[in-house]
């Protein structure tokens, strides 16, 4: 009677079956503290990039001659408005914060995006196609892994001269190595198994294998590494900046404004302190976000 | 064992080949005519350039030059700095020391912290302490080093004038340089107060760059020792009445150090890059500020010998570290 009854419904409850795999991916995600912390900040770092003309009460780059060097509003001296101070010639440190925001994200994006794209290519190139093409690639990533990083960077930005986009270019060049190997290795690992060579055996061409069947199991390992890769990028392209081999004044980077600080560190604080805070912060969230991810994404580490 | 070296041998020296071949492209790439550039502002009269550019061989094809360039490499000849007409050995030799005993001291302030802490935040796994620590090395990894420098400098220099802010001794002591670090000559010497002005400039120094690599290590022997306390042989030892700390520091440590060397081996190279940044903040007299002295002066010698220099350190460190490997594990020994 009782099976009849059960028999009689199907459609009342269905036994779960396993999660999607986006879901499982977003349940692990949200119970990770750390990684909420640094996705929350990121949003609010993006949102001030975005909407910096509306958010910062002053242009970056213009002076106040009734303003020089003036503190935080909240210490003796400061100037109403101005609620971070000013730094030397008068500029808005609050507005220069965030329009650094939005350059420091635009920096860290644009090097990752260069950076995976160049990668992936020459990854898959040195994977699929081994030989003597491999051997070339793969032993000038060794020796760009060999230098340390920012002396390389440093020789490129001498090379192509000082500036934000040869900056780019630098930091870019110098994470190349960590897409290649990825890239590579997945690819090594997935060609050899039974559903490439299927695909293959149907008839499906070099370029539909590469694209359809191997790229995608590299998604999840570069998107860990690119999420790493942005919080390195940033970090770099401001020390390239305090070196005054980055971006130039007066853009408000917060490395090149760090580099203009320096005289000023026994008078100032705020002009030393705030650009540093928000390389810190912006650094840290994207590594907790880029950790979060990877042991989302990570099979091996679940459970 | 002589395969395995003779093999990893084997592999640097292409590596090694790649790196002056890339040193030397990229030094060429640069623009600016090095004739030039050696004149300075005063220019040089039309003669005089033909004939050094005929003496440098700057006039014969780039493939000759190159080969020129080894040759030269071969014999230890890396050129002559443009500014002070020294050799770039000599100058990369009386530096270097300077460089290696800040680049020791961070990292034996990352060791001897990182270590403890890692251990002990394994132990207590999800404990505040744990999560404290591992928070904190998290922020310690994700550091500007050079501002970290400049806030300890404004804190514990300028607020407190505990430590000078730049340099490597104070300049009313002279001592003679025997090994080149400065901690070991002014105790040769027997000067404690030279000794005691040595160790005041260098703490704030390798503190700052010992930073980075203290949050590696923290992290790597945390997660190295989770995966070894989780281990049958921690059980056994534990059920044989072995107590907690010799459990920890001789059954589980020791087995948790081959991943934790292999960090430290890594960390090599980012201790370079630190030291670049390091030395400018604190006027440091090492390389790292050399060869940013050398990018502003366009000094071109020097970059390419101090990149060539460096590069082939880290190489040789690499190798040494892969072969200790080698000697520890015979797995790595005797896989293909």
């Amino acid at each position: 009677m009782t099976i009849e009854a059960t028999h009689a419904s199907p459609t009342t409850k269905a036994p779960p079956g396993p999660p999607h795999p986006f879901a499982e991916f977003v349940s692990y995600f949200a119970a990770n503290r750390g990684a909420m912390i640094g996705f929350g900040t990121i949003v609010v770092l993006v949102l001030l990039g975005i909407f910096a003309n509306v958010i910062a009460p002053f242009s970056p780059i213009d002076t106040n001659t009734q303003a020089f060097l003036k503190p935080p509003v909240w210490q003796a001296g400061g100037v109403a408005g101005h609620w971070l101070g000013t730094d030397a010639i008068g500029r808005d440190m609050l507005s220069r914060l965030i329009y650094g925001a939005r350059l420091s994200l635009l920096i860290g994006l644009a090097v990752v995006a260069l950076s995976v794209t160049v990668g992936t290519v020459l990854g898959l190139i040195a994977g699929f196609f081994r030989g003597i093409i491999e051997i070339a690639i793969m032993r000038l990533m060794d020796i760009l892994l060999t230098l340390p990083t920012l002396l390389l960077a440093i020789i490129i930005v001498a090379i192509l001269g000082p500036g934000i986009v040869n900056a780019l270019i630098a930091v870019a060049t110098v994470l190349l190595p960590h897409y290649v190997r990825i890239v590579r290795a997945t690819v090594i690992a997935e060609t050899a198994k039974d559903y490439v060579t299927a695909a293959r055996l149907s008839g499906a061409s070099n370029l539909r294998l590469i694209v359809k069947e191997i790229l995608p199991n590299c998604a999840a390992p570069l998107i860990v590494q690119a999420t790493l890769g942005i919080s390195t990028a940033i970090l770099d392209a401001a020390a390239l900046g305090f070196i005054g081999l980055g971006a130039q004044p007066p853009t408000p980077e917060w490395g090149t404004m760090l580099a203009d600080a320096r005289e000023f560190v026994l008078r100032a604080w705020w002009v030393v302190t705030f650009p540093g805070i928000m390389i810190l912060v912006t650094v840290l969230a994207f590594n907790l976000l880029g950790d979060g991810l990877r042991d989302a994404l990570d099979p091996k580490l679940k459970r | 064992m002589f395969r395995f070296l003779l093999t990893r041998v084997s592999l640097v020296i292409p590596t090694f080949i790649g790196i002056t071949l890339l040193v030397f492209v990229l030094v060429r790439l640069i623009p600016g005519d090095p004739i030039e550039t050696m004149a300075g502002e005063r220019g040089i009269d039309p003669a005089e350039h033909a004939r050094l550019v005929h003496e440098y061989g700057f006039d014969k094809p780039v493939i000759v030059q190159y080969g020129l360039y080894l040759a030269r490499l071969i014999h230890g000849d890396l050129g002559r700095s443009i500014v002070t007409h020294k050799t770039v050995i000599e100058e990369f030799t009386s530096l270097f020391p300077a460089t290696v005993e800040l680049s020791l001291c961070a990292l034996a302030f990352a060791l001897l912290i990182g270590i403890p802490v890692g251990i002990i935040a394994a132990v207590r796994r999800n404990s505040i302490f744990d999560q404290g620590i591992m928070g904190l090395s998290l922020t310690g990894y994700s550091m500007p080093i050079f501002w970290w420098g400049l806030l300890l400098i404004l804190l514990f220099s300028v607020q407190l004038g505990w430590t000078p802010v730049s340099g490597r001794i104070a300049v009313l002591y002279f001592v003679e340089a025997k090994t080149g670090f400065l901690l070991i000559d002014t105790l040769l010497a027997g000067d404690i107060d030279a000794f005691w002005s040595a160790v005041s400039h260098l703490i704030l120094p390798a503190i700052v760059l010992g930073t980075v690599p203290l949050a590696v290590i923290a992290r790597m022997t945390r997660s190295a020792m989770l995966e070894v306390l989780g281990e049958d042989y921690i059980r056994t030892a534990r059920a044989k009445g072995l107590s907690g700390f010799r459990v920890v520091t001789v059954h589980a440590f020791r087995n948790a150090l081959i991943p934790v060397v292999t960090v430290i081996g890594l960390q090599i190279g980012v201790l370079f890059t630190g030291a670049i940044l390091t030395e400018t903040i604190f006027s440091w007299p090492g390389v790292g500020k050399w060869l940013i002295d050398g990018i502003a002066r366009r000094d071109y010698p020097v970059l390419q010998g101090g990149t060539l220099l460096i590069g082939s350190i880290i190489m040789a460190i690499n190798l040494a570290v892969d072969m200790t490997y080698g000697l520890i594990n015979p797995r790595i020994r005797h896989q293909r």
